[in-house]
């Protein structure tokens, strides 16, 4: 090798070495971009959100647009809150969840005992594509079906059919993997003790698994609680508490789109929203610090 | 063992809902968006331009909406390819386990957790005025906007499936390159991108799966005008977005075609999302 080649081959190494960098300092770079939006939105949410929040705030229903409006010539705090958004919320939420968890543990049980079956492989792919509907396209079927059907006008109960339908493809698959992580030595020891088979299910799979279960749950929840769009074509909001399930009720997502849409009501905008995602990102965390013992 | 029988059937029962809910969910859509087609004709909705409400002149057809949908979710599946890529390749590759990676892995997770109608109010108060200033579009609305929230809405979605198969990258491989003194960065394109490049694809297909039916961000962003649109920054009006303005005071023949809308967004979402996780499947 004469000097010649041996200087080509040093700055070759050299421009390979120093595109390696600058691809690790791009990467860098475009990583704490793609995280940046996060941090952004909260800081809004916090600055622009927080001197709403107060007692008034979780106890009493949103302002009518004139004392909204009276307030915000007065440049006082908007009067109220939005306490027919939360126990709406927490109402939808809660029958959304009488209906979705048994039959989707039930189904995610049925899953993981079938493994390989041509019927469970078709439950299987049906529950996946049911994950990937748009949750507006659910808002639809949840109308025809029951405020079409059953109310004859919006209703909580047309908002929870189509919050538990997002609900199951989610809490079936994590309860199918959470069982296939269980070792099935502790099914067997039970089947060899000749405990009967629904007893298996309930005294030693749910209770072995129940952090996998609950982790599942809970992101569900955190999914389906800021959902807008299905709601608006279903239980349409009510300026009033509401805890019949027959009737339009409110909720924190549907308030935060009336407050949107309402230029006197723009600071509670940003109190509701900023209660909404803490309240999301709270479940999120628990649900992540379950998971994280679970394993 | 009549109980262990009972047990079974209960559980097979369960699984019926399943049947049950698509059954329901084909037969109400099919129903309800039968006036539309039978008015206009499936081709004949699908590919009008006309979205007119007048009575008596009503005329309603899908292709605007069709057209918004797509273009601002192939774009924000552009503008997310990068930015979910590097972050994957931070993680899974760059800073694998430690704890850096970890605590940037919470936060893309955390991003999947924000609500679609806070991205549109952050949207519509920091990113709208920020393309206005820029000049591109008065008011700041339309498919670029919606496009870029789509982006980042989209992002953990990429990047939790493209973390999994970059992580699934056989080490023996990586290590063998090393020792033929690849740097880092050949390693990712010669032996990660190729050993992963069918994961990664379903990976973003799955992502576009997502952005094609959300909506209240979207509706928030995309200046809700009934055209196809014409540019980057031309305003315009998504499939999802057009049910979510419309359906509350919509009845007769516009009801049955926002209907219709849904029941084409549904397939072609089902359609997106069966093929990313036929590949998946395939790679696994």
């Amino acid at each position: 090798m004469d000097s010649k080649e041996r200087i080509a081959e040093g700055e070759n190494s050299n421009w390979r070495e120093r595109k390696d960098k600058l691809f690790f300092g791009i990467v860098v770079i475009l990583s704490f971009i793609t995280i940046s939006p996060i941090a952004l939105i909260l800081y809004k949410l916090i600055v622009k959100g927080y001197k709403q929040i107060n007692l008034d705030f979780f106890f009493k229903v949103a302002p009518d647009t004139l004392q909204a409006m009276t307030a915000v010539r007065n440049g006082e705090l908007l009067p109220g809150g939005i306490a027919n958004g939360i126990t709406g919320t927490l109402l939808m939420v809660a029958v959304a969840s009488v209906i979705a968890i048994p039959l989707s543990i039930l189904i995610g049980i049925f899953l993981y005992e079938n493994q390989g079956k041509q019927y469970a492989n078709l439950i299987r792919s049906l529950t996946d594509i049911l994950q990937g509907v748009p949750s507006v396209v659910l808002g639809i079927i949840a109308y025809i079906w029951i405020v079409q059907g059953i109310t004859k006008g919006f209703s909580a109960l047309a908002g929870s059919v189509a919050l538990a339908i997002m609900m199951l493809p989610l809490i079936i698959r994590s309860t199918e993997e959470t069982l296939k992580m269980l070792p099935i030595s502790i099914k067997e020891a039970g089947a060899a003790l000749g405990v009967p088979y629904h007893k298996i299910i309930l005294k030693v799979m749910i209770p072995s698994g129940f952090s996998g279960l609950m982790t599942g749950i809970l992101l569900s929840i955190s999914r389906v609680i800021g959902e807008t769009a299905p709601l608006m074509l279903t239980t349409l909001g009510s300026t009033a508490i509401n805890l019949n399930i027959t009737k339009p009720t409110s909720a924190v997502p549907l308030q935060i789109w009336e407050f949107y849409n309402n230029p006197n009501m723009i600071d509670l905008v940003w109190s509701s929203s900023l209660f909404l995602l803490g309240f999301v990102l709270t479940l999120n965390i628990i649900a992540k610090r379950i998971s994280n013992q679970f394993n | 063992m009549k109980s262990e029988k009972i047990t079974k059937l209960i559980l097979i029962i369960a699984s019926l809902v399943i049947l049950l809910i698509f059954a329901g969910m084909a037969w109400a859509m099919i129903k309800g968006a039968y006036p539309a087609f039978q008015k206009f004709g499936f081709f004949g909705f699908l590919f009008s331009t006309e979205w007119n409400p007048t009575e008596g002149k009503e005329a309603y057809g899908a292709m605007p909406f069709i057209a918004g949908t797509v273009i601002t979710s192939v774009l924000a599946l552009i503008i997310c390819f990068p930015l979910a890529f590097s972050t994957s390749l931070f993680i899974a590759e760059y800073f694998r386990k430690r704890r850096i990676a970890i605590i940037l892995g919470t936060l893309v997770d955390l991003l999947a957790g924000v609500p679609s109608i806070v991205y549109g109010l952050w949207g519509f108060y920091t990113l709208r005025p920020l393309i206005a200033s820029l000049g591109f579009q008065g008011q700041g609305y339309g498919i670029f906007t919606s496009g870029l929230i789509l982006a980042i809405m989209i992002i953990p979605y990429a990047t939790s499936i493209s973390n999994e198969i970059i992580t699934m990258v056989p080490n023996e491989l990586k290590e063998a390159a090393y020792s033929l003194g690849a740097t880092r960065l050949e390693v990712i394109s010669s032996v990660i991108i190729p050993n992963s490049r069918s994961g990664l694809v379903a990976g973003y297909i799955l992502a576009l799966g997502r952005a094609l039916g959300e909506t209240m961000a979207v509706t928030m962003l995309i200046g809700n005008a009934n055209i196809i649109p014409n540019g980057l920054f031309s305003p315009g009006n998504s499939m999802a977005s057009v049910i979510a303005n419309q359906f509350g005071e919509a009845d007769g023949l516009k009801l049955s075609s926002l209907i219709a809308i849904g029941l084409l967004l549904f397939g072609v979402t089902a359609i997106v999302n069966a093929i990313g996780k036929i590949i998946i499947r395939k790679f696994a």
